[in-house]
């Protein structure tokens, strides 16, 4: 997270004389804190990274070691885990989570980045246009809905998913990933708050300017809201994207056949009925779902904070 | 006949549908008509192949003597207890901590906020290969930290044990809590230094000041969050499910009540009208529970004039 310039420092040190020898112990406890902390959080993640690296005879062991023994097999045995190894005729001969004969990684992933495309162009869009709707137009009515708009965003969507199976059956979208992004196209509750706030802010001269331009709504909409609130909408892809990269239970539900199967819902795959979990080929897979989503957020994370505080949800 | 100033609002009210028109139609589909349809399966007999028979208020009087829909209440309850309370302490202690502006902050924050990102499935996957109980980290740091002691205790076996398993996802909640977190900083760097200049000279304690000046100026935004967990305790899926996979794994100690929902839904029959009035009931509990925070928060929480 981006330090802001107005930071408030909560207990700052006391500048009196002769208190030096304390502030100094309490930076160190300070510190001593936030590092305990931090690897506190980090060493899942860590042992997943480091369990993804060993090969299979190495992922039980006690004590455990963070490091596969001996140290020089790690590029190989990484490269086994992550890719795999196969023969001249293309069969699997080590089998890795890109080459799995069992898992089908590199289709989950085709399936999954559909979805988000499809699902994230669609909610950015949609909810760019209602926001507008509720922010810059006068009309009857617009109070009241705009409360069932934010009424919406209480329900969960374990309530709705039985009788949404249903519509969905009905509609003929089962069997394929028709129930994971067609919906988002029509907008949701939090997208349309959040952009709506956004625009609130934009100062209405503009709009008055282009009126006299003769430009209508649209233009008003397509060339000056759309191009100011670009922090505000990459907020909205941001959250929809780790939305739908990461959901489970939508998937569940909706998707009745294994080739539209999505990453999140094929993870679970690995962990057999059998009871022989290929650990190293597990974490290594959940490592390459984590990763997409971590960059992303490193690359956005200055956009991502502006648009979130200006979009009014700072305090 | 109509006036123009009469025909001009209507005219605007038509172009204000219409831009919000997309969010019309979706709600329609996807949350009037399922809500509806859902309180209409809810009273009756439905297993997808068959029509729908009406059974007026049967369903909800089976759930009464359901034995496994009370144990899927009370387990949601209890995960509900813990995990509010102790993650609304967590992640305040944790926001308090990183609101210190020094050197290296942004890495300590970006820790504590990274386990957020992570699927709930590849989650619960690494905290089951965590939390095993012959290898996983976990007992392993227990029985190292317990040895020097000169206690040889193995630790449980977190995911098989009954007993065990709440505390096991109460932890793993615990792990995830970063998002509050982050909305607890930005609540904390709102509060006006001036208060605390003034707390200072007055030379409060910081258990003092944090009760006094911080807690309050913050209630809104705990607030928030408790209405959050509230709605997240309640809907807990993903990751009871990947650790258990059957009926909520030992003495289905990890079965909830989403899952149970989704069984009834999909596999048990499927009992569709069993499920809807299952998610009815939820759906009631949750703004029940929302409303009443609401009422007993009013005398703590305090609204600043912006």
């Amino acid at each position: 997270m981006r330090e802001s310039k107005n930071q408030v420092v909560v207990t700052g040190w006391p500048r009196r004389r002769g208190r030096r020898v304390v502030g100094v112990l309490r930076r160190g406890g300070l510190y001593a804190a936030l590092i305990g902390v931090s690897l506190l959080y980090a060493l899942p993640l860590l042992w997943m990274l480091s369990t993804s690296v060993k090969p299979t005879t190495q992922t039980l062991q006690n004590p455990p070691r963070w490091l596969p023994e001996p140290v020089s097999i790690l590029p190989r045995q990484a490269y086994d885990n992550y890719i795999g190894r196969v023969g001249p005729a293309g069969e699997v001969i080590a089998r890795g989570v890109w080459h799995d004969p069992v898992i089908d990684f590199p289709l989950y992933l085709r399936n999954t980045l559909i979805v988000a495309a499809l699902s994230v162009t669609g909610m950015v869009l949609s909810s760019a246009v209602v926001a507008y709707g509720f922010a810059r137009l006068r009309w009857f009515g617009r109070g009241p809905l705009f409360v069932v708009v934010l009424a919406t965003m209480m329900i969960p969507f374990p309530v709705l998913m039985a009788p949404l199976f249903l519509i969905f059956r009905e509609l003929g979208w089962t069997g394929s990933l028709k129930p994971l992004w067609i919906p988002a196209w029509f907008a949701s509750g939090f997208n349309i708050f959040l952009l709506r706030q956004f625009y609130m802010q934009i100062p209405r001269e503009y709009d008055e300017a282009a009126t006299i331009d003769g430009c209508g709504h649209w233009g008003i909409f397509w060339r000056i809201i759309l191009p100011l609130s670009k922090p505000a909408l990459a907020v909205v892809a941001l959250f929809h994207f780790i939305f739908v990269w990461n959901d489970f239970l939508g998937p569940l539900v909706f998707l009745t056949r294994q080739e539209d199967f999505t990453l999140a819902l094929g993870l679970q795959m690995y962990q057999s009925q059998a009871g022989n979990t290929p650990w190293n080929l597990l974490m290594a897979a959940s490592a390459l779902v984590i990763a997409p989503v971590l960059v992303l957020f490193f690359l956005t994370q200055r956009t991502f904070v502006r648009g979130l505080s200006a979009g009014g949800l700072k305090g | 006949m109509i006036d123009r100033s009469a025909q001009l609002e209507i005219r605007r009210t038509l172009r204000g549908l219409l831009w919000v028109s997309p969010w019309i139609v979706g709600f329609l589909a996807f949350l009037a008509l399922p809500m509806g349809l859902s309180l209409y399966y809810s009273m009756t007999d439905y297993s997808i192949l068959e029509r729908p028979l009406w059974v007026g208020l049967e369903n909800y009087r089976a759930l009464w003597d359901d034995p496994t829909f009370w144990k899927v209440m009370r387990n949601t309850v209890v995960y509900a207890l813990l995990s509010i309370p102790l993650g609304t302490a967590t992640a305040l202690g944790l926001a308090l901590l990183l609101n210190h502006d020094v050197r290296g902050i942004g890495v300590f924050r970006t820790a504590v906020f990274l386990p957020t990102f992570v699927p709930l499935v590849a989650a619960a996957m690494v905290w089951m290969w965590l939390f095993n109980g012959d290898f996983g980290l976990v007992n392993q740091g227990v029985r190292a930290a317990l040895r020097p002691l000169g206690v040889e205790f193995r630790g449980p076996n977190w995911l098989d044990e009954a007993a065990w398993n709440m505390p096991a996802l109460v932890i793993i909640s615990l792990w995830m809590i970063g998002r509050a977190v982050v909305i607890y900083l930005a609540a904390l760097q709102g509060v006006p230094r001036e208060l605390y200049e003034a707390g200072s000279i007055d030379g409060m304690s910081p258990a003092r000041r944090f009760w006094h000046v911080t807690a309050p100026m913050i209630s809104p935004v705990i607030l928030f969050n408790v209405i959050i967990a509230i709605i997240d305790a309640w809907q807990v899926f993903a990751v009871p499910y990947v650790l258990t996979r059957t009926i909520g794994g030992p003495d289905k100690a990890m079965y909830f009540y989403t899952h149970y929902l989704y069984d009834n839904a999909f596999l048990f029959g499927p009992k569709m009208g069993y499920a809807c009035a299952m998610a009815w009931i939820q759906l009631m509990i949750i703004l029940g529970l929302t409303a009443a925070t609401f009422v007993v928060s009013k005398r703590y929480v305090h609204y600043a004039a912006a």
